[in-house]
């Protein structure tokens, strides 16, 4: 009993993480109606420049709020150099120019920093809590998750910023008819799905250890929390994270060797396709012909 | 009226199946002497480069493959590099494991991957555009995983090296150049096999498909049966390739195949272009010789040029070499034509 409440909470601690890179997916599914291939390689290159900023001897809280502000304004470049570009185009072009992020962002990352595998500071001591059964990792990585959930929300449910944005996403036309600036919406979309999924890089990089592969397996996690939860809905994407968190500890643990843990994300992805293809709180797309 | 209207229809189509003869009368020559090329070109390269061609040519069966599932179906695949995979182990398999000879695993394995593609091809129908590339992209991440856990039949992460073939003795020809006969062969029939596919009934399916799925459906198609078809053709000749690269490289091993090698087939494909035949061979060259130039000025820099390319391409070339080049070139050619012709 007490180990499988163990593994519930690392578990969790994981979901939180996968939480966060699947809601920057969905932000930018929501804005741009693309699946981001290259969101976990612009995490991972994020996670550098923090490396970068706390080898250069500043403070843990400060490098991550500049790497934040820096993946921030990283994002909006993206959207307005090389998305901009093919927003009509169709989904496979979509599809291959953000493959071919990917592959840059993972190439300048192994050009610049090598491919060795680097220790990556905690924010948080890693002490257990509550007899053993979470540690202060855990807990610290799963807060942070909720800070920032709880910041987002208010961002998009109080400020004038945030209602434009919505309205860009959800009816482009007619945002653009009341004076919203749509093109700009949409890059801070990807401004903000960058700065998500960076912290994403942040929480994980103390576990996995730094280097240009470290998102492959959570960028297929968190597709599948995003697939799960219904690629249209944030908090389906935060619900679905923790839900994959969660499974993929429990049945690493008790079912199937843990090297196939990969292998239960692929079969979870074509479980939810074919039997609830939007998801749990996905809204199913109705295409007018 | 009508009867103007219905001469200059006929002068029109007249005109029109005279230039296509033109043109089809050079696109045969351009062939034979494509053919005739690939046929002297060994005798005069060493062993190494003649050994890079053959790879080519496997990589260009390979985006052959992936190009009549994405350039003609319109199905985004991530993950063809799992059905190379499927295809180079059977082949090994059945080599090492049941002494098969080498020439006996192409069809064995043209089969698995057949049946493997329908069967992923299956529940890939109610995917569409970016959830098809996931689920592909899922699989090509787990399929290291899982050649290493089935390490009873596939030799785990140690993998499982092959005897070379021995080339007929009565040809005289080194093992080099007769691996790279036997894969030109290969190639030509694929590429043929393909050709007839394509430009018949079920090419044209594939493509309205692509182009109009719901209108498609509307004229009778049965889109199903054909998204199906299309995917277990395009891991049927993925897979040959794979095989052929087990034989010629005479190793397997799960490292090979992992997602940058799926990447690799999607540029190559890109590059020379989707929805064509012969751009299959320029995808096989880029896949095989840009690293080897980019290696030379940083592990990472392949990489980096892989996706500099697939960006410069979308945006310049979206149709590929082939796709932009050939109509160009097919036009002049008309206009040559027609101008010989007038001169007559």
């Amino acid at each position: 009993m007490h180990q499988l409440l163990q593994q519930i909470f690392s578990g969790l601690a994981a979901g939180a993480v996968y939480a966060s890179l699947a809601l920057a997916l969905v932000m930018i599914y929501r804005a741009t109606d693309l699946v981001n291939f290259a969101q976990g390689d612009m995490a991972m290159f994020s996670t550098y420049i923090a490396w970068t900023l706390v080898n250069a001897g500043l403070p843990f809280w400060a490098a991550f709020v500049i790497t934040l502000a820096v993946s921030f304004v990283g994002g909006m470049l993206i959207e307005r150099i090389v998305i901009r570009p093919v927003e009509n185009a169709p989904i496979l072009t979509a599809v291959v120019v953000t493959i071919g992020l990917l592959l840059i962002f993972n190439a300048t990352a192994g050009w610049i920093y090598s491919y060795t595998l680097q220790e990556f500071p905690s924010p948080f001591p890693d002490r257990p809590l509550f007899g053993a059964l979470m540690t202060t990792r855990d807990v610290g990585v799963i807060a942070v998750t909720l800070v920032m959930l709880v910041a987002l929300f208010c961002f998009f449910r109080f400020t004038a910023t945030g209602l434009a944005m919505r309205a860009a996403a959800q009816n482009p036309e007619s945002a653009r008819l009341c004076g919203v600036r749509v093109g700009r919406m949409l890059a801070l979309g990807w401004g903000f799905a960058a700065a998500i999924g960076a912290v994403a890089g942040i929480m994980v990089a103390p576990v996995l250890f730094l280097d240009p592969n470290m998102m492959a397996g959570v960028l297929l996690y968190a597709f599948t929390a995003a697939l799960l939860g219904g690629i249209t809905s944030p908090v389906g994407a935060v619900v679905g994270g923790l839900i994959v968190g969660v499974t993929e500890n429990l049945v690493g643990t008790y079912l199937i060797a843990s090297q196939l843990k990969l292998t239960v994300a692929l079969i979870l992805i074509i479980l939810v396709l074919v039997l609830k293809p939007n998801g749990l709180f996905g809204t199913a797309v109705v295409r007018r012909v | 009226m009508a009867a103007t209207l219905r001469a200059d229809a006929t002068a029109k189509l007249g005109m029109e199946t005279r230039s296509v003869t033109s043109v089809g009368v050079w696109r045969w020559l351009g062939s034979a002497v494509l053919i005739a090329v690939a046929i002297v070109l060994p005798f005069t390269l060493s062993k190494y480069h003649v050994f890079q061609l053959t790879q080519v040519m496997i990589y260009a069966i390979a985006v052959l493959g992936l190009n009549i599932l994405t350039g003609y179906n319109g199905q985004i695949s991530l993950g063809h590099g799992g059905f190379f995979a499927a295809g180079a182990y059977t082949a090994a398999i059945l080599m090492h494991r049941y002494g098969v000879p080498y020439w006996a695993t192409l069809v064995p394995a043209a089969l698995v991957c057949f049946v493997l593609g329908v069967l992923f091809g299956l529940p890939a129908l109610r995917f569409e555009g970016p959830y098809l590339a996931l689920v592909t992209l899922a699989m090509a991440v787990a399929m290291p995983q899982l050649l290493k856990y089935f390490d009873t039949w596939t030799g785990g992460q140690q993998g499982i090296t092959l005897v070379k073939p021995t080339p007929p003795p009565e040809l005289g020809l080194d093992r080099d150049r007769w691996l790279y006969f036997f894969v030109l062969v290969v190639l030509l029939v694929a590429m043929r096999l393909a050709a007839n596919l394509l430009n018949g009934r079920t090419g044209r399916a594939f493509v309205a498909i692509r182009d109009h799925p719901i209108a498609a459906a509307a004229m009778g198609i049965n889109t199903a049966r054909y998204k199906t078809l299309a995917f277990g053709t395009s891991t049927l000749f993925t897979g040959v390739a794979g095989a052929l690269a087990a034989i010629v490289i005479g190793f397997v091993a799960p490292e090979s195949f992992t997602l940058f090698l799926s990447l690799s087939f999607l540029i190559g494909s890109a590059v020379g272009g989707l929805a064509t035949i012969g751009g299959a061979i320029i995808g096989g060259f880029f896949i095989e010789f840009v690293p080897n130039f980019a290696n030379d000025i940083s592990d990472a820099a392949p990489w980096a040029i892989y996706g500099l390319t697939m960006l410069l391409f979308m945006y310049v070339m979206p149709r590929g070499v082939i796709g932009t080049i050939g109509p160009w070139l097919a036009h002049t050619m008309q206009r040559f034509g027609s101008a010989r012709r007038a001169a007559k």
